[in-house]
């Protein structure tokens, strides 16, 4: 019967359209919606992501996310250090300065210095030259789209120069660093060197950046480092994790999101669901017939999710192929950069799709289960 | 029981839709006997009965009570699985508005009967050929229901009502919805397709200009048969039965 089944559903090609079209209209909205969601929801922890030497964040006490900082004082570096556990500890500088292109474009920019030393900090993602290129006096690394905003349409290079606090700063590299929240140009420096791009301020220790030792875990060292020093620490994960929470709780843009998507998945319960259930409707007697002649209820229950499952699967995979295509298309925007369709969201929409059809289903199912045969013999 | 040449035994069976003040009584005390080899109308103004007599006869209604036995079963006694199985084997329906599946193709349509008892597809397609060739349909085997006139329809039905060689053929106002020649020519075939000694027809109708197709005729009112005629060999209809309960 399931060929019965499938021409049933395909004859009535508007409806058929109508059904496939809704369910991968609203299956792209919402894979859409929700992957630029966390999309732009990583963006404000992508500095800390893209720290990938250590593991261990201290700061001060009432930090809330890396965006906001309360310097620490220069010795508070030695006493992480001296916490038993800790491999290493180095300092980080994160802030914001202005810098301004020889044409006198100038825009703030995430200032972040690394360890004179180690590097412990630097971008792995480069473009364009070498992070060891940091030892060079002045010497800074842009990321990609900072260097588009400050000399657009020239090709990518090294030896450009900006300038920051009236000082020289001298693009030795061009990395492909994590999207910030702001789109605020990034550039990595030496710390001692970051010193000199900003306004002096007592204190310019923005993080110490720590290691535990071989066969201490983080958690572990993060909870000695707390005790020892009354300082905060925090794993490299749970501070990104900070950064999502702040802008949860801070922002607008989860309400914004969750609307979109609320709407999505109503309109994408709603009207495959009710067309769906009409066109079973339609198709009462036709079920009538059927169960007079003699099919039972389990083949009609068969022959209904058969009709679901074509349906709720075409639309899907034409959600999905559209939702691809979008960020195909936007993957190398640099405004939308590093928002990604990721597998979990698809996954995701896939249980969704099979909760809209499979509800769908089961009303449009009950309606026939209750059907009285005899309805066909009414004229 | 001893069925021996009847197909449907009914003996004071009753059908009472709703309760209370709404209760409707659409079946009162019917009784009946329908033989194999015949052809049987039931006849009768609308809401005299008739349809809900023959949802009742092929177990898509239960009877409130009375004693009711088809082709040796009784409805009452099987499970609603069991009913169905026994429906697919054994019944076969012809509908007023015949209840093709606009989907499906003419033979498709035929074909669905064999498909519900689980014959494959090209046998059943196969076998739904050969029928529409008895019924002289064949060269529409391939045309979708809207494509068919109604005459064409009602074979189609009729081929999808006898593919599975039920021993019960009920008809539902068969040649209501066709004019007064194709609707002559559809029960002509009727009487030659479906009237074989080991089968019986029930056709439920008004049409009064094919009383002369039927061995045997019920005229029910408000739930009752009030008379009960066979056709004599030479035409004439003879009153065999009538039931004073009527006026009761």
């Amino acid at each position: 019967m399931n060929f019965v089944a499938l021409k049933m559903l395909v004859s009535d090609r508007a409806k058929y359209f109508s059904l496939i079209f809704a369910i991968a209209f609203a299956s792209f909205l919402l894979a859409n919606q929700i992957s630029i969601f966390i999309g732009i929801m990583a963006r404000p922890s992508s500095q800390v992501q893209d720290v990938v030497d250590a593991d261990i964040w201290v700061m001060d006490p009432q930090t809330l996310y890396d965006g906001e900082v309360y310097s620490l004082r220069d010795y508070d570096l030695y006493r992480v250090r001296s916490v038993p556990g800790v491999e290493w500890a180095v300092p980080l500088y994160k802030g914001l300065g202005r810098a301004k292109a020889p044409d006198g474009k100038f825009r703030t920019v995430i200032l972040l210095g690394v360890n004179d030393a180690t590097l412990v900090g630097a971008p792995r993602k480069m473009l364009l030259g070498s992070i060891y290129d940091l030892d060079r006096p002045d010497a800074a690394i842009i990321d990609n789209a900072g260097f588009q905003y400050f000399f657009p349409g020239e090709p990518l290079q090294v030896g450009k120069t900006l300038e920051m606090n009236e000082r020289r700063v001298l693009i030795v590299g061009i990395s492909d660093a994590s999207a910030p929240f702001q789109s605020f140009p990034v550039l990595h420096t030496r710390y001692s060197q970051a010193l000199g791009f900003v306004g002096r301020e007592r204190n310019l220790l923005s993080f110490v950046l720590a290691k535990p030792a071989a066969g201490m875990t983080v958690a572990e060292v993060c909870r000695r480092i707390e005790a020892a020093t009354g300082l905060k620490a925090r794993s490299t994960a749970e501070f990104s994790w900070d950064a999502f929470l702040f802008y949860i709780r801070n922002t607008g843009i989860p309400v914004n999101f969750g609307i979109t998507v609320m709407i999505a998945l109503i309109v994408g319960t709603v009207i495959p669901g009710q067309t769906f259930y009409i066109f079973t409707v339609e198709n009462l007697k036709q079920f009538g017939a059927l169960k007079a002649i003699g099919v039972t209820n389990r083949r009609i229950v068969g022959m209904i999710l058969l009709q679901a499952i074509v349906v709720g699967g075409t639309g899907y995979a034409l959600g999905m192929g559209i939702t691809a295509a979008f960020f195909a298309r936007t993957v190398n925007y640099l405004p939308t950069r590093g928002i990604v369709f990721p597998w979990q969201v698809m996954a995701g929409i896939a249980v969704v799709v099979l909760f809209v059809v499979g509800l769908a289903s089961l009303i449009s199912i009950r309606r026939v289960l209750v059907l009285e045969p005899a309805v066909v013999f009414r004229g | 029981m001893a069925t021996d040449g009847i197909a449907v035994f009914s003996r004071d069976v009753t059908k009472v839709f709703g309760r209370g003040e709404t209760q409707v009584h659409a079946l009162r005390g019917i009784d009946l006997k329908i033989r194999l080899g015949e052809l049987t109308m039931l006849v009768g103004p609308s809401g005299s009965g008739k349809t809900t007599l023959l949802s009742v006869i092929t177990g898509l209604l239960d009877a409130t009570s009375g004693e009711l036995v088809v082709l040796g079963q009784r409805p009452a006694e099987l499970s609603q699985e069991e009913l169905i199985l026994f429906r697919r084997k054994n019944l076969g329906f012809v509908f007023q508005q015949y209840n093709l599946i606009p989907a499906l193709t003419a033979v498709e349509n035929v074909a669905v009967s064999l498909l519900a008892g689980g014959v494959k597809r090209r046998q059943a397609v196969a076998r739904g050929e050969e029928f529409l060739e008895i019924l002289g349909v064949a060269y529409r085997a391939h045309a979708l229901p809207s494509e068919l006139s109604g005459g064409e329809q009602q074979r189609v039905a009729l081929a999808r009502a006898l593919i599975h060689e039920p021993r019960l053929i009920v008809g539902d106002e068969p040649t209501s919805a066709l004019d007064g020649r194709t609707g002559h020519a559809v029960m002509e075939l009727l009487r030659a397709t479906a009237v074989r000694p080991d089968r019986a027809v029930i056709i439920v109708t008004h049409d009064a200009r094919i009383f002369d197709f039927a061995d045997q005729i019920a005229h029910m009112d408000d739930g009752r048969i009030v008379s009960l005629e066979e056709n004599q060999k030479n035409g004439a209809l003879t009153n065999v039965f009538a039931t004073a309960s009527a006026a009761s």
